[in-house]
């Protein structure tokens, strides 16, 4: 993975020393909290409903042994023993001192990692797919490309004030694990008919309050492009995007409201008039930062396992596990492990200070010291031979971390809502936790199959409610927690917008409602179909008759 | 409505409550709801209120000061809105940590 050059470990010291001083400003009331507010969020720290928050950037979703045991560390010392793993691949402490803050930054910037670009109106950490660099046909480790859109975009001066923030998703793979039609810039790699690889620039997508699926404006577009034809849609949107109203701000809206054809006509024309100027990117420096992606050192082994095999024959616990956390991987004998955080009863994405110890030992042993963390808020170890699962298994069952249910109903996907949030209007986590124990039952949940329930505390939706199969949003009503149902999301490379059910819920009545549409999809489907695949042929009419009753 | 001031305090970003005598020039901030002053009356609720924003802007003791509804029950001061209640007693998926947790810490 990449490892900082010295401007880099310049630039985050720098930036950790100048925080230190503006927080030193503050205490002693040199500078207002309206002053201080914005230099706080450019360092990720936010104020919550109990207390302060720090998001710490995880830049796409890739970080090593070293700094999982940091985040440890900092989880223990510094604040409540726990951390949690959000939707932007990042993490977030629930409880850091504002006074402690610098101390916990220079920790981080001790093991390169930092907090610059989680907040504010600037290009946000660039999220990429969880099985980059491993995944069966993948075209190229799209973390290159993240890195290279990292190096550019981080303090980038003409984007430092866009009209709001901006999140670029990057993926390598045909089959969408980034969610990249929902983000301000998606980019999916292609290969143009000649073979050579490029990406298809996806614009306009996004969640919130009011969704879109993002438009292609350029279906190939070659590599060495790619820096200068970004920066050509961040200057349209820049010049475009409105600064009159915070909630119109976003460029889905922008997009929405000139057209997708002006709107690439814009990006094409600012793109022409670029020309010389324009940034192509050098081959040597591409190749320098692509060697920092190079593939590890792996074995030739044979494809099959004949130890975890007969495990598998013996063990349904550990067949389970392997059916449903354990991807192929595209160099033989080895395979991609996901370690989920959705235990049954638990809040979606919190990993103990231990258990992130005992992943980065595990890190270490079985997967050349790497772990990824997925936009569903879990967690990878990208490169396990397949000898080695029966033992990573039987560690992650000893640290609690061995949930057999990884795209499953009970992975759920929730934004921290009321517990935590000052911006939410209900909670979310008891929902989800809900949820899980009602579908506890393995074989059920093998019964149900594939199923995405993602939930959110308010309409910012950060939970993607919109994209869930199942998506359920938190509203306040007349002082009440309430929950609205939508039906039909997707947020793979089939992205749609769900539909809303009908009128909501209250909290008690949620999961029942959860049960009584799985159950339609159950009395409903073919042989084999999943539940989206049979919504999208019978339409809302069952679900809502089953719901609600007949009209 | 009773009414008590809420906060979270610069230094730790904890939630904290005004109690500040009648007249007084100013308050104390109290970890625990049911040390904060309660005003019956919205002249002692502007009066409180008054003192949190000059300890906010003047002292930098605390941010975001607000008034908030509460009533008493028979455990003690409860506020009326959910999320206030919330924000007094911890997550309510984690009732380890928070106000809830350890009344030391209070």
């Amino acid at each position: 993975m990449y490892q900082y050059d010295e401007y880099d470990h310049a630039l985050v010291q720098d930036r950790v020393a100048q925080f230190r001083r503006q927080v030193e400003r503050r205490m002693s009331g040199e500078l207002t909290e309206e002053q201080f507010r914005p230099l706080r969020l450019m360092n990720g720290l936010y104020l919550q409903l109990h207390a302060y928050m720090l998001r710490i950037a995880i830049p796409y979703g890739t970080l090593d042994s070293r700094q999982m045991r940091k985040l440890a560390f900092i989880a223990r010392r510094y604040d409540k023993g726990y951390g949690h793993f959000t939707t932007r691949q990042n993490l977030q402490f629930n409880w850091p001192k504002l006074e402690e803050t610098p101390d916990i930054l220079a920790e981080l910037a001790e093991v390169e990692m930092h907090a610059i670009q989680t907040s504010g109106n600037c290009i946000r950490n660039v999220t990429s797919d969880q099985f980059a660099g491993a995944a069966e046909g993948e075209i190229e480790d799209p973390r290159i490309w993240c890195e290279i859109i990292r190096q550019w975009s981080t303090l980038h001066p003409e984007f430092s004030f866009l009209p709001r923030k901006f999140k670029i998703a990057v993926t390598g793979s045909e089959h969408d694990r980034a969610a990249v039609k929902v983000h301000d810039i998606g980019l999916i790699m292609r290969r143009d008919g000649s073979g050579q690889a490029g990406f298809e620039v996806i614009v306009g997508g996004g969640l919130g309050r009011t969704p879109f699926i993002g438009k292609t404006i350029r279906k190939f577009l070659p590599k060495q492009d790619l820096l200068s034809y970004l920066e050509a849609i961040l200057r349209v949107y820049n010049q475009l995007g409105r600064r009159d109203n915070k909630y119109k701000a976003r460029i889905k809206v922008t997009v929405h409201e000139i057209g997708a054809a002006e709107f690439t006509r814009l990006v094409d024309e600012e793109w022409a008039a670029m020309g010389d100027s324009s940034l192509k990117l050098p081959k040597p420096e591409v190749d320098r930062i692509a060697r920092h992606f190079e593939p590890p050192a792996f074995r030739a082994l044979p494809k099959a396992s004949p130890t975890t095999d007969a495990r598998m024959q013996n063990d349904p616990d550990f067949a389970a596990w392997v059916r449903h956390n354990v991807s192929p991987h595209k160099v033989s004998g080895y395979a991609i492990a996901s370690i989920s955080l959705k235990p049954i009863g638990l809040p979606p994405g919190d990993a103990t200070a231990e258990q992130m110890d005992v992943v980065a030992d595990l890190a270490d042993e079985f997967s050349f010291g790497e772990i990824r963390v997925t936009h569903a808020q879990n967690l990878v170890l990208a490169h396990v031979e397949r000898d080695g699962l029966p033992a990573l298994f039987d560690r992650l069952a000893a640290a609690g971390l061995a949930a057999s249910n990884i795209g499953l109903l009970s992975d759920i996907i929730a934004c921290p809502g009321l517990d935590y949030c000052a911006l939410a209007n209900a909670r979310s986590i008891p929902i989800a936790e809900r949820i899980t124990e009602r579908f506890a039952d393995r074989d059920r949940l093998e019964l149900i199959g594939e199923m995405q329930i993602k939930i959110s505390g308010c309409i910012n939706a950060c939970g993607h409610h919109h994209v869930g199969h199942i998506g359920i949003l938190g509203v306040d009503r007349k002082g009440e927690e309430h929950y609205q149902i939508q039906l039909g999301g997707s947020a793979t490379e089939d992205a749609a917008l769900g539909r809303i059910l009908g009128r909501g819920f209250s909290a008690n009545e949620v999961v029942d409602v959860v049960e009584k549409i799985v159950d339609t999809y159950l009395d409903l489907r073919t042989p084999g179909e999943v539940f989206i695949d049979t919504y999208r042929r019978v339409g809302q009419d069952p679900f809502k008759e089953r719901v609600y009753g007949a009209a | 409505m009773d009414q008590v001031v809420i906060a979270n305090r610069l230094s730790d970003g904890l939630v904290v409550f005004l109690a500040a005598a009648p007249g007084a020039p100013r308050g104390d901030w109290k970890l625990r709801l049911d040390e904060a002053s309660v005003a019956a009356e919205d002249a002692r609720a502007e009066e409180l209120l008054a003192l949190s924003l000059a300890s906010a802007r003047e002292r930098h003791e605390v941010i975001e000061p607000y008034l908030i509804e509460v009533e008493q029950t028979a455990s003690g001061l409860r506020p009326t809105k959910y999320r206030e209640v919330i924000r007094c007693l911890g997550p309510t998926v984690r009732l380890d940590l928070g106000k809830q947790a350890d009344s030391r810490e209070v």
